[in-house]
């Protein structure tokens, strides 16, 4: 009894959530400090040579140095943050920022400090995470940090592969904690600082803008004015630091990094996402139409090559230009921007975000299967509000996970990416079933009454369970690890090789599709 | 679902603080799917760690213990099993010639054919000494990886369920956590996954043969404590504990001749088993048995924490006494050490009473026997891990030294870093948050006070950055391991002391049962 009084909610919850939240950080960190030797893409020198490049060159030369293939094509303020690493980097070992020296140098104090950095850039998220959670409940707030400190994505890709995902995931996961605490300055502040790390993050700008201009700059014209003013001021001034020293040497060169359009529509393994449905079905015209005796071109270039130039990557659907890629990512957005327009509710913000990165990811332009982490770890924040949630984020998080599987395709990483996926999975399942035992516990929910009533109606005995279709589909995900891995070898030897991935990307984009459409419906259907 | 409904009245019912709300995420589907999520953990960690390297890697010609369990896989499936443990042209025993009992080498057969499936150069006879390779590596690897899922993991998972039955919602968390301390030990994983050997299956066979035991299924747990032994002969460690446990039961049964004759059968009918293809001749038995003991070495090698080594800077036992004068001084120790346990579990034999008498009778070998490796900790440790319900405090400060005194060891292996990750790993799971385990309040914590606790720690990270980080006056080469054997030894020496008054104090309980009550 005393006991129970001791920790009744007053009492505990600041400092043990805190030790709680550190504990989850801690236990992840041991994990990535022990995967230090795992296989690390090319990114990892990719980004050792940005911190050569800007430890040893001036600030003008950042953008235009080509010693190394892997040029520099991130905003300035992530150049500013390698620069800062950089000088840690410099009393660790100073051939680390050597520009010559340092290429591909593969030392273990380079891996060490490197991976080191990307654990303690985490910290990040980890804020993020906590100033979203900081007013949930204890047991939703727990769930909230398996899935999003535990993401098995993020252990792939940040720590593996390597890229610092954590940390600007974080930056937006702050952003998206201010904006729905209704401090909308601070709010458009961290996007516009988010932007100026990673550009790739500008997905969700239109929903950022529509919902600031609606939610913030509000209350009669000469006041809404005002706020826009201020609103535009801010921005213009966190894009000003960033850009304006560039600009002011006279280079427009870092814009032509930053936008590479030369590249294809898709990147060399196909992220999972509708362009795959539209290159399949030009192929099977094509493949259709010769049979019936048409003459149909093949076509020169591929579409993941760097060139897309005269040749048409298609022969028999039309081309796809960046304009169409990015008109169709309007559109997509559309039904989010008119409900944020029409009632820029602050609850809503990190599902709008959510949304608006999946229609970036499913109709954006190259588009790199990573960037699902974008919308599976801010859907992560939602997934406990209801139980249809829960399910659909159950659903998304796997396949997503699943789809990151080409990216480690050494066979030492296999055992790690499977029990990274499957203990994610046996996790989600487990806590989501704790959390909504039965139907009644989703009337307690906060947010989305309308949806649940309608979860009552039907699934009233359901509890954490999902439907048949899903488990039918998740049943196919390992038929489809199956196949690739043993059945296609064994059958097939090398022919078709690239078969396999093809079919990952295929089935993944099916269930990536699907999160769009539950996406969609959940915003249109919201009161 | 009516079970479902009646969990979630409880979970309302109970408030914010108490600790299955803390971890009701891990144990609200109940004990297996509980030791479903840490097991896939603890496999994570398993994986992570053999991504590191393993002893002997790129050092010729005699590389280390990767290379000694290859090599016996080569041997094994290159030659007739009649000459795996014979001197020959084709197997030369001065080149890491096996000198594990027959189910170490019937398993090095298993897991050889499948190399030689994959990757048949790894395994070839003569050609492949010293192979080392990506792929090979990584065979390896999962050949420890899947032992140590088919044999130590059902087999903690054996020993919580007879441990604890259907246990009460309260509970459930605390299972939780002795689960993941079983499966997360961090020395264990070390030496088997980062160093390279097999001790999870002659552990987990153990474990079975305890669980065995506490279930009263005592002619299963000879069985499964036999395959142990002919596993690793290390396992003897365990043997008078088991032996006056069982004594002790069968004496207070009806028949007890009868009862001792039964167990003497499996034992026997056991090891009739394992050493049926030698048993055509009695050369062939002493060939194989001459391998195993390993009395032509010395009494401790390299520097282990055991009272031989640590007594060593003052006696030099090795200059003192000729080796067979060592050997039975040597013995009598270890019996006179294990004495105590020994007699008080054969009369009042009791299932905690026999956990303490593991962790006692193994004790007294790492610390008085012949020929000690500072891998054997992992003996005396598997006790206090299955103890550690009862013994918070002493397993976690049992497990810190025993990790320093396999410090050195891991240095030389190049695994500094998973040492630390793991260790850090166990601490944080150990003290993980929202448990009410009453830690400080044990007798060997009050024995020493909380300043001299806090004291000793704070040398004990001091010793590993020490070692570390500086260089060893030259008239003394081994200055630090020296100071590191002493200092884990002097620890051993209290844990093992307040084991044994421990075990003594524990003389009430006589029924068999599994003892619900713990601190």
């Amino acid at each position: 009894m005393g006991k129970q009084k001791l920790s009744s909610k007053g009492v505990q919850n600041s400092g043990c959530t805190k030790a709680t939240l550190w504990w989850f950080y801690l236990v992840a960190a041991c994990i990535k400090v022990l995967l230090f030797p795992s296989y690390r893409s090319t990114d990892f020198e990719v980004h050792r040579n940005w911190l050569a490049v800007t430890h040893s060159l001036p600030l003008s030369q950042w953008y235009f140095d080509e010693t190394s293939p892997w040029t520099l094509d991130y905003p300035p303020f992530f150049a500013h943050f390698e620069h800062f690493l950089s000088m840690f980097a410099h009393l660790i070992d100073p051939k680390i920022v050597h520009l010559q020296e340092g290429l591909n140098y593969s030392a273990n104090t380079v891996v060490y400090f490197q991976r080191g950095t990307v654990i303690l850039s985490d910290l990040c998220l980890l804020y993020g995470v906590y100033r979203l959670t900081r007013n949930l409940d204890s047991r939703k707030q727990k769930l909230i940090w398996l899935s999003a400190i535990w993401s098995p994505m993020l252990f792939i890709v940040d720590h593996v592969h390597f890229q610092y995902n954590g940390f600007l995931i974080g930056i937006l996961l702050i952003s998206l904690s201010y904006l729905e605490e209704g401090r909308d300055l601070l709010g458009g502040f961290f996007f516009a600082v988010l932007l100026c790390l990673k550009h790739l993050f500008a997905v969700a700008a239109p929903v950022y803008f529509v919902y600031l201009l609606r939610h913030y700059c509000r209350g009669g014209i000469g006041r809404g004015f005002t706020r826009l003013l201020i609103m535009g001021g801010m921005v213009a001034a966190v894009f000003a630091a960033a850009f304006g020293p560039f600009f002011h040497l006279g280079q427009i060169q870092v814009i032509r990094r930053l936008f590479p359009f030369g590249r294809g529509l898709c990147h060399a393994y196909w992220a999972p996402n509708f362009w795959v449905f539209y290159i399949m079905s030009d192929k099977g015209l094509a493949f259709i139409l010769r049979r019936l005796g048409f003459n149909v071109q093949t076509p020169t270039a591929t579409f993941t090559a760097g060139l897309v130039g005269d040749s048409s990557p298609f022969s028999v659907l039309p081309q796809v230009t960046p304009l169409v890629t990015f008109m169709m990512v309007l559109l997509a957005l559309s039904p989010c921007l008119l409900k944020a327009w029409k009632d820029p509710k602050p609850q809503m913000i990190s599902r709008w975000v959510a949304y608006a990165y999946t229609c970036g990811f499913l109709f954006g332009w190259h588009v790199h299967e990573k960037a699902s982490l974008h919308f599976v770890i801010p859907l992560a924040i939602v997934a406990v509000q209801t139980l249809e949630d829960a399910k659909h984020y159950f659903l998304l998080s796997i396949v997503s996970c699943y789809s990151l599987f080409p990216l480690l395709f050494e066979a030492q990483e296999y055992p790690i990416k499977v029990l990274l996926l499957l203990l994610h999975l046996i996790l989600m399942w487990s806590g989501f079933s704790a959390q909504f035992p039965d139907g009644a516990e989703t009337a307690r929910a906060p947010t989305g009454h309308h949806t649940e009533k309608k979860v009552d109606q039907h699934k009233s005995n359901g509890g954490f369970v999902i439907g048949w279709i899903e488990r039918m589909y998740l049943v196919g995900l390992v038929i489809v690890e199956i196949w690739g891995q043993f059945l296609h070898p064994l059958l097939l030897g090398d022919k078709l090789a690239f078969a396999p991935l093809m079919l990952i990307s295929i089935y993944c984009a099916l269930g990536i599709m699907y999160s769009w459409i539950w996406q969609l419906t959940f915003i249109v259907k919201s009161p | 679902m009516k079970g479902k409904g009646t969990s979630d009245t409880v979970s309302v019912v109970d408030g914010d603080g108490n600790q299955c709300c803390w971890w009701w995420w891990l144990v609200h589907k109940g004990t297996t799917t509980t030791f479903l999520i840490v097991g896939l953990f603890a496999l994570l960690v398993r994986a992570a760690v053999s991504l590191h390297p393993y002893s002997g890697f790129a050092n010729p010609p005699k590389f280390g213990d990767y290379e000694a369990q290859r090599h016996w896989m080569e041997i094994t499936i290159n030659l007739p099993i009649q000459e795996w443990y014979r001197n020959s042209t084709s197997n030369d025993l001065s080149y890491w010639g096996l000198d594990y009992p027959p189910l170490t080498a019937y398993q090095s057969f298993i897991h050889g054919l499948f190399l030689r499936f994959v990757h048949p150069e790894s395994v070839s006879l003569f050609t492949s000494r010293g192979h080392e390779s990506y792929l090979g590596k990584l065979l390896m690897r999962w050949t420890v990886l899947s032992s140590d899922l088919l044999i130590l993991f059902p087999a903690v998972l054996y020993f919580v369920i007879v441990r604890y039955g259907q246990p009460s919602r309260s509970r459930k968390s605390d299972i939780g956590w002795h689960i993941a301390m079983l499966l997360l030990n961090p020395c264990l994983i070390l030496i088997d996954h980062g160093h390279f050997q097999y001790n999870c299956i002659s552990l987990g066979f153990t474990i079975g043969a305890v669980a065995g035991v506490l279930s009263g299924k005592d002619l299963v747990a000879c069985v499964l404590y036999c395959l142990a032994l002919n596993h690793k002969q290390m396992s003897a460690y365990f043997a008078p504990a088991f032996f006056s446990h069982l004594l002790g039961k069968c004496l207070r049964r009806k028949h007890p001749l009868l009862e001792v004759s039964k167990l003497g059968f499996y034992v026997l009918g056991t090891f009739a088993a394992v050493w049926w293809p030698y048993l055509y001749s009695k050369d062939s038995i002493l060939e194989v048995l001459s391998r195993l003991a390993p009395f032509e070495r010395g009494i401790f090698e390299d520097y282990v924490a055991n009272f031989w080594c640590a007594s060593s800077i003052i006696f030099k036992w090795k200059r003192l006494f000729r080796s067979e004068s060592l050997r039975i001084l040597s013995l009598t120790a270890t019996v006179i050490t294990c004495l105590p346990s020994m007699i008080q579990q054969i009369k009042s034999p009791s299932n905690r009473g026999f956990l303490y008498g593991l962790l006692n009778c193994s004790f007294a070998f790492y610390l008085f026997s012949f020929q000690v490796h500072e891998k054997s900790i992992l003996l005396p440790l598997l006790p206090a891990s299955l103890l550690a319900m009862e013994e918070p405090f002493i397993f976690k400060w049992f497990m810190q030294f025993a990790m320093l005194s396999m410090f050195p060891l891991i240095c030389r292996d190049g695994l500094v870093v998973p040492y630390f990750a793991l260790l850090a790993l166990f601490i944080l799971i150990f003290d993980a948050p929202g448990q009410q385990r009453v830690k400080e309040g044990n007798y060997l914590y009050n024995y020493l006070g909380a300043t001299t606790v806090r004291l000793v720690l704070f040398c004990y990270f001091i010793l590993h950055i020490v070692y570390l980080t500086m260089n060893p006056p030259e008239k003394y080469p081994f200055l630090f391991e020296a100071i590191i054997m002493n200092v884990c030894f002097s620890q051993f020496v209290l844990v093992t002391l307040g084991c044994n008054i421990k075990q003594w104090v524990l003389n009430k309980p006589t029924k068999l049962e599994v003892d619900k009550k713990f601190i």
